[in-house]
């Protein structure tokens, strides 16, 4: 009888024991930041520059002290770009690894089946994925860094307005990119007093789009708008020359890279799109707040991995510098705290805009945070 | 309204001659072996992108697309050697199961070595189209028209003229007929691996110019071209040309006169219809099997 309280209390003993020491160590724990994204993969474009951005900033941060004296731990799952497996590595990040923080999710698709998993083990996650449906209704954990589609569609209409402009041809990608900004684009086109005459699609992977142009060009527009990403646009922005088609044209943010220019080539000259100032670093303003974020990420990322900067390894340097400002207003890792902290961040100024996030807006930025370019001589020329 | 139709026909061409320039490198190897070779899409990626990454390295278009060329022949006849070879006893569509095997095997390989972006490829000629009645059409669909005709004529002469041509189609009326009069049905084969990825390189490196060129360009190029050939019946030069443009030019009315939205599915319903009146394509064997 003895014999077995002393052995209850000896277990007592030891797993108080456990308990202090694990307390006591957690101080000097590392932070750790759970992350997925399509590394590999038909989406690697997003999540290669993503991932390298991840770990290089965090290298960055830990070689100047880490955050609240500890430093930073980056655990991370390649997701290839398929929504179930990101779900298993969410689960994995949040469930085994448990993470304080996850910065990923490079696809609309990807994020919104993880989305939910996440939430319900009330960790903050920041999204790296464009579409409005990820922030819009707000989810109370779930906060994302790119501009939505919405938004490019308002900067693209409103740059028409003010050229006079009020008939205006659409063509759009069938894909997820392309059919989601055309519905976007039709939704808000009436604000902006411009009526959209013309609605054309294109596959994905097609190789030819006069037959579209010809019937948007039959329709008596005064503008053409392509909303798509990959070799598509170059393809219509190729095909729009070809046939003379001499209205100002427009692209979306998708293809804002100049990769765009090299395959589009002179048929390029004199189109407009809204990017990420990212592309024009040396032609902002003196004054511009970004100017020196921008220029910065561009040099250190170009040094460090020897390829251009891409736009959306953008997006994951604002999620981490995000995360990192957010850990430091909390003063700890209380899930609770950094996610209060996240939604009330103000005048953070990133890569991809100036951030001004709020309990009602978890992104925080303006359709002003994308530029106007014009390609010239080509190259990208800032116009407003 | 002439101008209009006149551009929808040219589009129609332009896209066609593509389909049909990848259908014909599908004849070669059915006519050989009665196997739909998927890999054939991939000898298309090889031939736009080795000659991309060629002429990145300096040397003059013309030398990069003969080594480009090259490059694909050599590798035709591995895939016959290594895939083919080894599993000649098994049925005709275990060696398509093969081949599908090989392509993605293939495009691995090149998305290792090129990377995953596009590549842009220079015109022949001139960057500037043609104008013919109001309606435009780029100045490299010229060029793949005429590669197009040119090598249909080359495979009706050789299969027609030539000892080897004549051998490969014995092979592939019956094997063991053909081996027992001395043909060597194995090389025979290699042969036509090799020939069909020399025709699919030419015809990667002629639509290069206009579909740009990628890791991953084979496949779709490469489903539509099997479509086309499947349209003109298969093994038919002729047929694999009038297929592929007859295709093209239905996917360009219809994206001009109904709705870009029905382009596919117009042209993939007209493929149901001519397969289901004329199973054999419009232009294959009406041979009836002899049992």
């Amino acid at each position: 009888m003895s014999k077995k309280i002393f052995r209850r209390a000896g277990f007592l003993a030891a797993t108080l024991a456990a308990g202090i020491f694990a307390t006591s160590v957690q101080a000097s724990d590392p932070i750790k930041i759970g992350s997925f994204l399509s590394a590999t993969g038909p989406a690697s474009f997003l999540g290669d520059p993503e991932l390298k951005t991840l770990e290089m900033y965090v290298e960055k941060i830990n070689a100047d002290g880490g955050v609240l004296g500890r430093q930073l731990q980056l655990i991370h799952y390649d997701d290839a770009g398929d929504a179930s497996q990101a779900r298993n590595f969410a689960s994995r990040l949040v469930r085994n690894d448990r993470v304080d923080i996850i910065i990923g999710g490079s696809t609309t698709g990807t994020t919104m089946s993880a989305a939910p998993l996440i939430e319900q083990a009330r960790t903050p996650f920041i999204s790296l994925a464009g579409a409005i449906v990820i922030t819009e209704p707000v989810k109370p954990w779930v906060f994302k860094t790119p501009q939505s589609d919405r938004m490019a569609a308002e900067r693209v209409l409103g740059d028409m307005q003010s050229r006079g402009i009020t008939k205006v041809g659409l063509i759009s990608d069938t894909g997820g990119f392309g059919s989601s900004g055309r519905t976007q684009t039709l939704e808000v086109a009436a604000n902006y007093g411009i009526e959209i005459l013309a609605d054309e699609t294109y596959g994905p992977s097609d190789t030819d789009m006069t037959a579209q142009l010809t019937r948007i060009r039959n329709a008596g527009v005064e503008a053409v708008f392509n909303f798509g990403f990959g070799q598509g646009p170059a393809l219509v922005t190729r095909n729009y020359a070809q046939l003379g088609i001499d209205l100002p044209f427009y692209q979306s943010h998708g293809v804002a890279s100049d990769r765009f220019l090299e395959l589009a080539g002179t048929a390029a000259e004199g189109l407009r799109l809204p990017a990420s100032p990212l592309l024009v670093p040396d032609s902002l303003d003196d004054a511009d707040p970004q100017k020196a974020v921008v220029q910065n990420y561009k040099a250190e990322y170009e040094a460090r991995w020897n390829t251009q900067v891409s736009t959306f390894g953008a997006y994951a340097y604002d999620g981490l510098m995000l995360a990192v400002m957010a850990i430091e207003q909390a003063g700890s890792t209380d899930r609770e705290a950094v996610r209060s902290a996240l939604e009330n961040i103000q005048g953070y100024v990133g890569v991809t805009g100036i951030y001004n996030l709020s309990p009602e807006d978890h992104m925080g930025l303006t359709a002003d945070s994308f530029r106007i370019l014009e390609v010239k001589d080509g190259q990208w020329n800032l116009i407003d | 309204m002439l101008a209009e139709f006149l551009q929808y026909l040219f589009t129609g061409i332009t896209i066609g001659a593509t389909y049909a320039l990848v259908a014909l490198g599908f004849t070669l190897i059915y006519n050989a072996s009665h196997v739909i070779n998927f890999a054939q899409g991939e000898f298309l990626m090889i031939g736009g992108m080795a000659t991309v990454s060629l002429m990145g390295m300096g040397l003059p278009m013309p030398i990069a697309i003969i080594l480009a060329v090259i490059l694909a022949g050599i590798l035709g006849v591995a895939l016959q050697r290594l895939a083919i070879a080894p599993a000649r006893q098994a049925s005709v569509v275990t060696l398509i199961i093969i081949t599908i095997g090989a392509s993605i095997f293939i495009r691995g390989v090149a998305q290792l070595v090129w990377g995953k972006e596009y590549h842009v490829m220079p015109s022949f000629g001139s960057d500037q189209p043609v104008r013919i009645g109001g309606a435009v059409m780029h100045s490299q669909s010229i060029w793949v028209l005429l590669i197009a005709s040119i090598l249909v004529v080359l495979l009706v002469l050789f299969f027609t003229r030539t000892l080897i041509g004549k051998a490969i189609l014995a092979t592939s009326m019956n094997k063991d007929a053909a081996r027992l009069v001395g043909i060597r049905t194995q090389l025979v084969l290699m042969l036509a691996f090799m020939l069909s990825a020399l025709i699919g390189s030419m015809a990667g490196i002629a639509v290069a110019p206009i579909t740009f060129t990628s890791y991953d360009i084979g496949i779709m190029l490469g489903l539509k071209g099997f479509v086309a050939a499947a349209m003109g019946g298969l093994g038919s030069g002729v047929g694999a040309v009038v297929g592929g443009i007859t295709l093209g030019i239905v996917e360009a009315m219809t994206a001009g006169y109904i709705s870009s939205d029905y382009k596919d599915a117009v042209a993939f319903s007209m493929i149901l219809l001519v397969l289901f009146f004329m199973p054999r394509g419009m232009f294959g064997s009406r041979v009836v099997e002899r049992v």
